[in-house]
């Protein structure tokens, strides 16, 4: 669930949960738990849901061509029209999806900021699809802060954070907030 | 009928306006002035009103024969009578038109039995066609004193030269619609800005003024009296005084939503601002609305032109033009004057 | 301007650029939906558009529906062109029956000017688009030219539209010709390009093009030759024969000569010149083949984008609004 704001600054007045070097550590975790469960697998694509997925996706692919020692394809998703809340809540402007060849054979490794409802990843399993049949998906989030409405679960997470409801989480490359809804 | 009194209003004559009451008996005035001894009399309290002759309107559609379902005699009669109206000219473009002795004669009958008085002006061509001259000595003789093909003019000169030859011994007036045809060719608004950012087809303001200007030449040639229906340009009334001015016997009048509404009014496509001539230029709107205020306008005529709501509500370039007015002249003149001016309404209506 | 999100699409007159670029950039995306394996999204599932052509136009109302389509939306179509508003029917009376059949949105193309803003009034929580109305406007039209435009000019640069926004638009020399007054392409075009900031010129004969056009904001020529050095983008128009526009030109044959892009006249042209026009073109009248096959005209491109940018107007119209 992307929970971040776009690409406001960091708020002034709460402390964060993780900084920099936390997020880049608990994503080299993550890069290495990827290549345990696909050891031996050459047909890895990343694929970062936009927005908040996106550059922790372009991370996490640079950490796992480091320890593969082997160029890997990392690409942007946009799900905004796969979404179910459409005409029901104020329209999220689309971005730019860089994913364009088919999906047959490869393994996907779907990386989102917050995963929350659910919602948003059930979002972007159906537009991987109009991408042809991948081979498997798997699920990277930094942050898993509970409240699911969709029977899902992440296969890598950087911090499981509980949360309330109302509050507001911001996880990026630069940290992970939580913020107070006033 | 009963007797009764109008109390406390203001009585409009043609030079003053006063204060009185006015004692009515079975529908004649009997007297008018203040501390009236009224003996056994219902009063109606007229405080805060002008009291004066009821409006006579010169240009009124009633769509009988033909178009029974847009108004009827009857129904314009009433429509005339809301808007203060006692007495209004039925124009002739009926279907068929009223260009006969026979059709005159049956609708001054039925307006005989309508809620006030109704006149007939009749067609100057056979069908309003344009070609043949209509049985004006006959027609006249049954008292018809105005003709007009309203709805199109009459487009050849030559037809308007001799109708206007022939009516000058009539001592009939001939009452002409002023927008040359050809030039308003495809053309469902006026001609300007308006019309080009909203793609419809123009009818530019010259195609009345050139129209004005010919037939004020005719009559210069041929004397006689000739009457311009609802002017919409500053320059064709202006066009029209200089003639009079000159000697000409030309009456003209100018329709209420001319006086208020401007060629924007069109931007929603409401085909019920679509009226031929159509709605000018805000500058011509506020030049009549002046005009008006300095008491230099004839006559105020409503161009009162019904039609059926399912045969109007169309596209607005299919839609046939006319508008309402019986039923607000009085109070858009009133708006437009802008003052405690009696006179000027009761002069002009 | 009503806003296009969660509104209708009646006009280009009065648009602004932050909601021409609106359209464009969500444009740009469903391109890229084009390219997927499956070209079709969810956004309208359970939507339904109904397309109602009171003027037959194959190519635009193919285009609307394969862009409802593949937003997933279920599309009535309505030749009107061949039912009963021949029989008099009116217009309100066929909105009212289509919309017994509970619709979203309509797209509507209609012989009179305004007839899309007078069936707004009549089914105002209806989304209706205007596929063009007479000689008035023709949105989608105007959209997908700039459209095109942004999508060359960008590659050139090597980016992509979205990444340079409104900004390859300012100053850029757009020359339309023709038949402007008739033309409801033209009312569209040049709003659009005046909204992303673009300097416009219409060339063409004195009827077609009156010289009071300047209240458009427009420049105003009747020298296509030194308008054809001038321009960077050429916007050709359709002459409306069937509309009678053949009675405000001598003959064909001289607005050909004086008003046509002919294959000389390419010669001419500097080499990154864009050609447009909107389509069918009138061969050998203000269109030559050479200059329709050459590779200067955008033509072939005009027509793959309508599809995505129909999608981004139906999407941006029917999904836009706040959620009530």
């Amino acid at each position: 669930m992307s929970e971040s704001t776009g690409p406001a600054g960091p708020p002034q007045s709460t402390h964060p949960i993780m900084g920099p070097d936390d997020v880049a550590r608990a994503l080299r975790r993550m890069a290495h738990e990827i290549v345990e469960r696909h050891r031996g697998s050459n047909n890895l694509v990343v694929v970062g849901v936009q927005r908040g997925g996106a550059p922790l996706a372009a991370y996490l692919a640079a950490q796992l061509s480091d320890i593969l020692e082997a160029p890997l394809e990392h690409v942007d998703l946009d799900v905004s029209f796969f979404r179910d809340d459409i005409g029901s809540a104020p329209l999220k402007d689309a971005a730019p999806t860089t994913l364009s060849r088919d999906l047959r054979g490869r393994v996907v490794i779907l990386v989102d900021d917050v995963l929350f409802t659910g919602r948003t990843v059930r979002a972007a399993l159906n537009a991987l699809l109009s991408f042809g049949r991948p081979d498997a998906v798997d699920l990277a989030v930094l942050v898993d802060r509970g409240h699911r409405e969709l029977p899902l679960r992440a296969d890598y997470v950087g911090k499981n954070l509980p949360t309330s409801r109302e509050e507001r989480v911001r996880a990026g490359l630069d940290g992970v907030w939580i913020e107070r809804a006033s | 009928m009963s007797r009764y009194v109008l109390r406390g209003g203001v009585v409009v004559g043609p030079t003053e306006a006063r204060r009185a009451d006015v004692l009515v008996d079975e529908g004649r005035i009997i007297s008018v002035g203040t501390d009236l001894d009224v003996g056994r009399a219902e009063e109606l309290d007229c405080t805060g009103a002008w009291v004066g002759p009821a409006y006579v309107d010169l240009h009124s559609h009633l769509r009988e024969p033909g178009a029974e379902a847009a108004e009827t005699i009857h129904s314009g009669a009433r429509a005339g009578v809301r808007g203060g109206y006692g007495a209004l000219v039925a124009m002739p473009n009926t279907e068929p038109a009223l260009d006969s002795v026979s059709l005159v004669r049956d609708v001054l009958e039925r307006g005989r039995s309508s809620a006030l008085d109704v006149a007939v002006c009749a067609a100057i061509t056979v069908g309003r066609r344009g070609e043949r001259l209509a049985p004006l000595g006959d027609l006249a003789a049954l008292g018809v004193r105005l003709f007009s093909d309203d709805g199109t003019g009459v487009a050849n000169p030559l037809v308007m030269r001799r109708a206007l030859e022939y009516a000058r011994p009539l001592g009939v007036r001939l009452a002409q619609h002023c927008e040359d045809a050809s030039l308003c060719a495809g053309g469902v608004m006026n001609e300007g800005e308006w019309s080009r950012r909203l793609g419809l087809g123009g009818r530019p303001a010259i195609a009345e003024e050139i129209m004005v200007a010919r037939d004020l030449d005719l009559l210069r040639l041929t004397g006689g009296r000739l009457h311009l229906l609802h002017l919409s340009t500053a320059r064709a009334v202006g066009l029209a005084l200089a003639a009079r001015a000159e000697g000409l016997d030309v009456t003209f009048e100018v329709t209420p939503h001319h006086l208020v509404l401007d060629e924007s009014a069109c931007a929603a496509y409401d085909p019920i601002m679509k009226v031929h001539p159509p709605l000018r230029a805000a500058s011509d709107v506020a030049a009549l609305g002046e005009l008006l205020r300095q008491g230099r306008l004839d006559a105020v005529a409503t161009d009162h032109a019904p039609h059926a709501p399912e045969t109007k509500d169309q596209p607005f370039d299919e839609a046939p033009a006319g508008m309402l007015g019986l039923e607000h002249a009085a109070s858009v003149v009133h708006e437009v004057l802008g003052a405690n001016r009696p006179l000027d309404l009761f002069r002009v209506l | 301007m009503r806003t296009i999100r969660g509104g209708h699409l009646l006009t280009l007159e009065g648009v602004d650029r932050v909601q021409v670029v609106d359209v464009l950039d969500t444009a740009e995306s469903f391109v890229e939906v084009h390219h997927r394996t499956i070209r079709k999204v969810p956004a309208l599932t359970g939507r339904v558009v109904a397309s109602l052509f009171f003027e037959e136009s194959t190519r635009t109302r193919l285009s609307f529906e394969t862009a409802a389509k593949r937003l997933s939306a279920d599309v009535i179509s309505l030749a009107v062109a061949a039912s009963s508003v021949k029989k008099g029917e009116s217009l309100r009376d066929t909105i009212s029956t289509i919309e017994a059949l509970g619709l979203d949105a309509v797209v509507l193309r209609h012989r009179s000017s305004g007839a899309s803003e007078q069936v707004a009034r009549f089914v105002p929580h209806v989304h209706v688009i205007n596929a063009g109305d007479g000689q008035h406007q023709h949105p989608t039209q105007g959209l997908l030219d700039a459209f095109t435009v942004r999508q060359v000019l960008a590659e050139r640069r090597g980016t992509t539209g979205r990444e340079s926004g409104a900004e390859l638009f300012d100053g850029l020399r757009v020359l339309i010709v023709g038949d402007v007054l008739h033309s409801r392409v033209a009312r569209s075009d040049i709003a659009v390009y005046r909204a992303l900031g673009a300097n416009v010129r219409v060339v063409g004969p004195g009827t077609l093009v009156p010289r009071e056009l300047t209240e458009w904001g427009v420049e105003v020529s009747y020298d296509l030759d030194e308008s054809l050095e001038w321009a960077q983008v050429i916007g050709l128009l359709r002459l409306q024969s069937e509309r009678g526009s053949g009675e405000f030109v001598p003959s064909l044959g001289e607005f050909a000569t004086h008003y046509g892009l002919t294959s000389a006249r390419l010669t001419t042209l500097d080499p990154r010149t864009l050609v447009m026009h909107p389509g069918p073109m009138n061969r050998g009248v203000e269109i030559d083949n050479a200059v329709a096959d050459s590779a200067h005209s955008l033509v072939t491109r005009q027509v793959a984008n309508g599809v995505p940018v129909r999608m981004a107007v139906l999407y941006l119209t029917v999904a836009g609004g706040d959620g009530r």
